[in-house]
């Protein structure tokens, strides 16, 4: 895989640079359209629809960035699991709740302000930190991870933070089996 | 400048619009699922930005780290969920207006 891509590269970088930016832009643009859409639309199926849209947007970019691996786990446990679950909880809720509120237009006007104020201060902030400046390529590099490289470190450095991974689900499991039981014995 | 190769920079930014926008959906909708999706939203925010970091670096740690995170946010997800199905059994509600017992 990697000597192939080091192969394109030393046949022509510049049509290898101006893909990786028409997939940065294009990723970009979708993900934060997404996860607008998410924030502003007032059904709650329409949002988790625009969440999942996002979440597969985001694990593209994680390929652009080399993290194939990470890529499959963000569709897998957020696209598929995270996703079904919180549907199955629209599902159960009264979901039209929401839509039938007034928006409130103070708080909104408030919040834009600061959001506008950081959006402002984002370049600034960039550009103060060098190594922004410094491109990233993804071809013809060595040092993109897959499965083998982060397998090695999950059982060998982070054995003990993957094995305490292991109890916090099973907590996590019963938890939810407990709070989500009904009191019938009593 | 902007325009030209892909720097650590854009990545980031982006990052930083992600995270703004999932903190946006926390500070502004009132019902407590899009609250948690916008949470996601965040956690993700912060996933590329050490994903980035790590390629820049060369080094795979980062990527364990986010590896974790979408662990933990699974477990997070599912025990919260549990809460708001919970709440919603005794309120018939998840506005989040409408939980102020405890304020003043």
């Amino acid at each position: 895989m990697t000597a192939v891509a080091g192969d394109l590269t030393s046949r022509n970088p510049r049509k290898i640079t101006r893909m990786e930016q028409i997939f940065f832009w294009s990723l970009a643009a979708g993900l934060l359209t997404a996860s607008i859409a998410m924030v502003t639309l007032r059904n709650p199926v329409t949002n988790a629809v625009c969440l999942v849209v996002a979440l597969v947007m985001q694990a593209a970019l994680f390929v652009t960035l080399g993290a194939t691996f990470l890529a499959a786990v963000q569709v897998i446990v957020y696209a598929g699991a995270v996703m079904v679950l919180f549907l199955f909880v629209i599902m159960l809720l009264d979901v039209k709740a929401e839509a039938r509120r007034p928006i409130p237009w103070p708080k909104v006007g408030t919040v834009a302000v600061g959001v506008v104020a950081v959006v402002l201060g984002i370049p600034k902030l960039v550009a103060a930190f060098p190594a922004a400046r410094e491109p990233l390529r993804w071809s013809g590099q060595a040092n993109s991870f897959g499965a083998k490289e982060l397998g090695a470190l999950l059982f060998t450095t982070y054995a003990p933070l993957f094995l305490t991974t292991g109890v916090l689900l099973l907590v996590a499991t019963i938890g939810v089996v407990v709070l989500c039981r009904r009191d019938s014995g009593s | 400048m902007i325009l030209g190769e892909i720097t650590l920079g854009h990545y980031l930014a982006l990052s930083g619009l992600l995270f703004l926008v999932g903190l946006a959906g926390v500070l502004l909708r009132r019902s407590l699922l899009i609250v948690m999706m916008s949470l996601e939203l965040l956690l993700n925010a912060a996933n590329l930005a050490l994903v980035a970091a790590g390629r820049f670096k060369g080094i795979p740690d980062p990527q364990v780290a986010v590896f974790f995170v979408i662990t933990v946010a699974a477990a997070e997800v599912a025990v919260g969920l549990a809460i708001l199905v919970a709440i919603f059994r005794l309120k018939k509600t998840t506005s989040a207006e409408d939980f102020a017992t405890l304020k003043f």
